[in-house]
């Protein structure tokens, strides 16, 4: 029965393969039908293995494939460990992925490569679901890197764009960057533990093998790995470009799925994080102020796509505060919720686009509430959602984190705390501007109405509605034992986590939340309710992303060009070949009868290289006898 | 028969194919070198299959189908064959793609003496790869200078004859020091035995003196250096790879370049291992340099076959990287690097190749949005390129993984410095490929024609090379570790508490 659970990473390999393999010879509508039933067919197994774990008493099983690479210090295998954290992760992943693979069908009809879309996305399915399903680090590598490629090719996916060329490069590099802290933990791992296995390191970790200061600089490793996958600090400002690709890989892969794969890896990894005091709190700051600055820049955009993309680097932010408090139950509940309602919006916006001819500008926008008949209620729910109103998803899950921050840092709290008035008001600016207020669209659409889009991708925006609608039920605070918390908690590591608040202090909590929500949602309603003239609220400084990417192009790109020209117009041809020819020279000068020996003829060469051979062997021959 | 005239086929086949193709009159040359080249490959596929390292033969290390023939007995001259894992690896990687040189290029002009020169390249290489004798390796690897010489400057563009002669020289020069280095360590073998001998096995045995041995190791790092390229005896290659014929630059990157690596191994480290831990500290700060400075100067590098030069010298820098780490581990990824890294760079030039073939020209700025035109050369070269970078799932992870995580137990500064190159990888490449594929492609760039079924049919096996060590490393990297395990220092393989390090 256990073996069902390699099914589930098998279908997206199969469907990948068959469109591969079929290539031209299916007809688009089969393309996507194949694409989205391999990953359907993958969330029934996903579901499956589910039902069958819940009935097992050991719910940490390894399947194992085949050895993979068995040399010296490093012995790791292609097998898959099957517990309720990846589970979880499946069961998500899949069914998301499935309801975007839909919507695409719909989304990507008018595209030249349509089936390539098909191919890359079922590549991305099988990438992520190797990563959080893999028994080592390795394997979780292979994933990490795999889903990296495809977000390469599908960010870059309209090729003859500069801008999406330029940010298909950038995502890859800047994630290439972080993936340097993940192969060093490994390093760390293999050479001190002599094992890159989950279980096995976990065991072994409390050893003593790894000095304190080693499990520090690990976890340190590991946050710079989570940070370039997850988009934080300092690595954070890939993924807003990344919104070049098409809207339903802006869903799946930079919202509900791949960019939380920094975060799952610090939750598996918990059993060595909460060694690491140190390690915690910069993980802590790392999100607490990621999630801040991702906020502020996000009040502040035009593009509707880039303020749901500053917005997912900030929910993320908090995830990955959450891990830093050692909550990291919190943190996957958030991701999950996250999931649904992220999902939606981008899908929500997606047919906000599609209506109006592809145009992504906010200030182009307006009114559209009467013309959406599906897009705009469910759009409403994410919106709900995510500004924290009860009794929608988002309000249990960020409630859950700002509990846990409450109880292990009160400066962070306040941090996450205005962050939340925030994010209330930069998803209730990005609402209004969309849906009320005047219709600004009408020369985008030459006059004419908008339209709602096929039943293909409304059905995915219901679907994502009602979870989002209904998935605080997942770890409701009064039925905490019987629900995600319990079902993840002995997998887990919990000794570091925070000490759970009186039922008091979270009624407390939970309406300080409300209120902070209120606010941003007022201020939003109050602040855009005109827009003739245009308010000048938008500061250039946040819509310039803190002026992050010049920094960077400033300290570190244009000086490392400067530097690599300096390598081949001097350093090369001068300094090298100049020391080689100087050396020649010298050679050259010191004997005038070898002068007829650099005439440049090759057979004088030869003859100087037999020459050389008899020489030696005329030394060996006297040595000898 | 001996099982060691296989590995005399070998040798001798390619030589005489040479000379049948000089002799025969038939009408397409071309056929008859693939055929003779297909037939070389399976000699080597025969030899792989064949092959049971056998451990229990001590001082072997390994090896297989050895023999030892006296040629000149009191000159200490004899031929001496067998191969290992790490050999192994190497005459396979060169039959592959020998087959694949003159099966995907065609000469320009004179079909005959090019084909019959790439042949003889083959049987040189091939002796080198399979010799035990340090004296007959070192005349095999002199015998490569002359045909590489005459394909790089008949065949080669228009600064050839200067880029072979830079070539040549810088060689030769190398040469020297490992002829010298040899000589002192046959004479300090016939001082203590009264046997006068090249052999691998017996010189393994030689008791010298740390000093002399890291003198040897010195003279044998500048004679392979060059070759390899180690930074900085380097800057012949850039010249050359882009100066020669598509099937030249593909012989001198992927096969020329691992007799130096090879060598390294082989005659220096594996042989003279106590000069290893009084070397290692240079020669890593070199390897770190290299993969550095070949990747600043790749991302900058105006033409492809410059970018794929420097990003070699990069590669290069993590052989070398673990070949001076003592750790058996990463020794044995620099063996799988030496193979992957030969397959992945025969890919690009040939894809490289085809482009100028189309275009007539392999500068950067010349090409522009070919993916529109041609989707499946961009996808093709796609895979090579994040093979290259090193993504797993495709060969090249593995091998460099492999170098890092094994340096990393032993010289962790080094390994984390060099572990930086896996980011630049990424950045020259990707770049690279931002402005010859992506954009829109206008003019000439719009009519290129996509991958014909002969290039289909030459790229096919490196790919799936490329895919398939990438998913199942084992079937080379058991044989090459065995080897390299059972040769090296017992330290090298674990440490004091006998943990495998």
């Amino acid at each position: 029965m256990s073996h069902v659970a390699t099914l589930i990473a098998l279908f997206p390999l199969a469907g990948f393969v068959a469109i591969l393999v079929l290539g031209s010879s299916l007809t688009k509508n089969s393309a996507g039908w194949i694409g989205t039933s391999a990953v359907g067919a993958s969330f029934i197994a996903s579901v499956a293995t589910f039902v069958w774990l819940l009935h097992q008493s050991n719910r940490e099983v390894t399947i194992h494939l085949f050895d993979w690479i068995n040399v010296g210090l490093i012995h790791v295998n292609v097998a898959f460990l099957i517990d309720p954290l990846s589970i979880t992760m499946c069961l998500f992943v899949t069914g998301i992925s499935t309801l975007i693979h839909l919507y695409s069908i719909g989304y990507m009809h008018g595209e030249r490569d349509f089936r390539k879309f098909f191919l890359y996305l079922n590549a991305f399915v099988f990438s992520m679901l190797i990563l959080v399903t893999a028994d080592n680090l390795v394997l979780t590598f292979v994933g990490w890197e795999g889903v990296g490629a495809c977000s390469y090719w599908l960010v870059s996916y309209y090729f003859t764009k500069d801008a999406a060329a330029s940010a298909g490069k950038k995502a890859f590099i800047y994630n290439r960057v972080g993936d340097v802290g993940l192969l060093i933990a490994m390093f760390f791992f293999a050479s001190h533990l002599h094992t890159l296995t989950y279980l096995s390191i976990f065991t072994t970790i409390s050893s003593g093998a790894m000095s304190p200061v080693v499990i520090t600089l690990t976890v340190l490793a590991l946050l710079l790995a989570a940070s370039g996958k997850s988009a934080q600090i300092p690595l954070f400002n890939w993924l807003p470009d990344a919104m070049e690709g098409p809207t339903p890989v802006s869903a799946l892969i930079h919202a509900a799925t791949m960019v939380t794969a920094g975060v799952y890896l610090l939750c598996r990894m918990s059993w060595v994080v909460q060694y690491s005091h140190a390690g915690k709190l910069t993980i802590a700051i790392i999100g607490g102020l990621t999630a801040f600055v991702a906020a502020t820049v996000a009040t502040s955009q035009r593009d509707i796509k880039k303020v749901l993309a500053f917005s997912t680097v900030s929910q993320i932010g908090y995830m990955v505060l959450a891990v830093g408090s050692g909550a990291y139950i919190a943190a996957i509940f958030l991701m999950v919720a996250h999931a649904f309602f992220k999902a939606l919006l981008f899908l929500g916006s997606g047919s906000v686009i599609h209506s109006l001819n592809g145009e992504q500008d906010l200030h182009k926008m307006g009114g559209l509430r009467k013309f959406l008949p599906w897009t705009f209620p469910t759009f409403t729910i994410g919106w709900l959602a995510i500004s924290g109103i009860p009794p929608f998803a988002g309000f249990w899950a960020k409630g859950d984190i700002l509990v846990n921050v409450y109880q292990s840092n009160k400066i962070l709290y306040a941090l996450a705390l205005f962050t939340a008035v925030l994010t209330a008001y930069y998803m209730s600016r990005l609402f209004v501007l969309t849906f009320r207020g005047t219709e600004r669209f009408r020369e985008i659409t030459e006059g004419h109405d908008p339209h709602e889009s096929p039943w293909v991708m409304t059905l995915p925006l219901v679907v994502l509605a009602v979870l989002a609608f209904l998935g605080g039920a997942l770890d409701l605070p009064f039925v905490h034992h019987n629900s995600l918390a319990g079902w993840l908690s002995p997998i887990l590591a919990m000794a570091g986590a925070p000490a759970e608040a009186s039922s008091t202090a979270q009624w407390a909590l939970s309406i300080v939340d409300i209120v902070a929500a209120l606010i941003g949602l007022v201020a939003a309603f109050t602040l855009w309710r005109n827009t003739e003239p245009w308010p000048t609220y938008e500061s250039s400084f946040l819509e310039r992303v803190w002026r992050w990417d010049d920094a960077y192009d400033t300290v570190l790109g244009r000086p490392a060009q400067r530097l690599a020209l300096v390598g081949a117009d001097v350093v090369e041809p001068l300094l090298i070949d100049g020391a080689v020819a100087a050396v020649a020279g010298a050679a050259r000068d010191s004997g005038a009868g070898l002068r007829k020996a650099q005439s440049g003829f090759v057979r004088h060469y030869a003859v100087v290289m037999m020459a050389g051979v008899a020489v030696a062997l005329v030394f060996v021959i006297a040595r000898v006898w | 028969m001996h099982s060691s005239w296989w590995l005399n086929a070998l040798i001798v086949w390619p030589f005489v194919a040479a000379g049948l193709i000089a002799v025969l009159r038939v009408s397409s040359v071309k056929f008859l070198a693939v055929a003779f080249a297909a037939i070389e490959a399976a000699i080597a596929v025969l030899v792989w299959c064949g092959y049971r390292g056998n451990l229990a033969v001590s001082g072997t290390g390994g090896a297989d189908y050895v023999s030892h023939t006296w040629w000149a007995r009191s000159l200490g001259l004899a031929h001496s064959v067998g191969v290992d894992g790490i050999s192994l690896l190497m005459v396979v990687l060169t039959a592959i793609v020998a087959l694949l040189a003159l099966a995907g290029t065609t000469a320009a002009h004179h079909e005959r003496s090019y084909s019959a020169w790439l042949l003889i390249l083959v049987g040189a290489s091939m002796g080198a790869f399979v010799t035990r004798d340090l004296m007959e390796f070192f005349l095999f690897f002199e015998l490569t200078l002359i045909p590489s010489y005459f394909l790089i400057s008949r065949w080669g563009g228009k600064d050839a004859t200067r880029a072979a002669l830079k070539f040549f020289i810088y060689t030769l020069f190398g040469s020297g020091f490992l002829l010298v280095g040899a000589i002192y360590l046959a004479v300090r073998h016939y001082d203590q035995t009264g046997i006068l001998s090249f052999d691998y096995a017996a010189l393994h045995g030689t008791v010298i003196t740390t000093a002399a041995s890291v003198w040897v190791m010195v003279g044998f790092l500048i004679a392979f250096g060059v070759k390899s390229p180690l930074w900085p005896l380097h800057t012949w290659s850039p010249l050359a790879y882009a100066e020669a014929p598509t099937a030249g630059s593909m012989m001198l990157s992927a096969i020329l370049a691992k007799l130096g690596t090879y060598g390294l191994l082989r005659f220096g480290v594996l042989m003279l291992p106590g000069a290893v831990p009084h070397v290692a500290p240079y020669v890593l700060t070199l390897a770190v340099v290299g993969i550095l400075y070949g990747s600043a100067l790749a991302a900058v590098s105006k033409d492809l076959k410059r970018l794929v030069a420097y990003s070699s010298l990069a590669q290069v820098g993590f052989i070398m990287l673990g070949l001076f780490s003592q750790s058996a581990t990463a020794i044995s990824g620099s063996v799988l690097l030496m193979f992957n890294h030969g397959v992945i760079t025969a890919a690009f030039f040939l894809l490289i190749g085809g482009l100028e073939k189309r275009r007539g020209t392999s500068l950067i700025s010349d090409l522009r949005g070919l993916q529109g035109p041609a989707p499946v050369l961009a996808g093709i070269f796609t895979v090579v390129m994040l093979a290259s970078i090193g993504v797993p799932g495709l060969s090249g992870f593995i091998s460099e993984y492999l170098v890092l995580a094994g340096t990393f137990a032993t010289h962790p500064w080094w390994s984390v410095v060099a572990t930086t190159g896996v980011i630049f990888a990424a950045l020259y490449l990707l770049w690279a490929y931002q402005r010859v594929f992506h954009g829109l492609a206008e003019g000439e760039n719009a009519q290129i024609t996509d991958a014909t079924t002969a290039e289909k049919i030459a790229l096919a096996p490196l790919i799936a090379l490329i895919v398939v060590l990438g998913i199942y490393p084992q079937v080379a990297l058991s044989r090459a570790s065995h080897s390299v395990n059972s040769q090296a220092p017992a330290t090298w393989v674990t440490d004091s508490t006998g943990q495998v390090k």
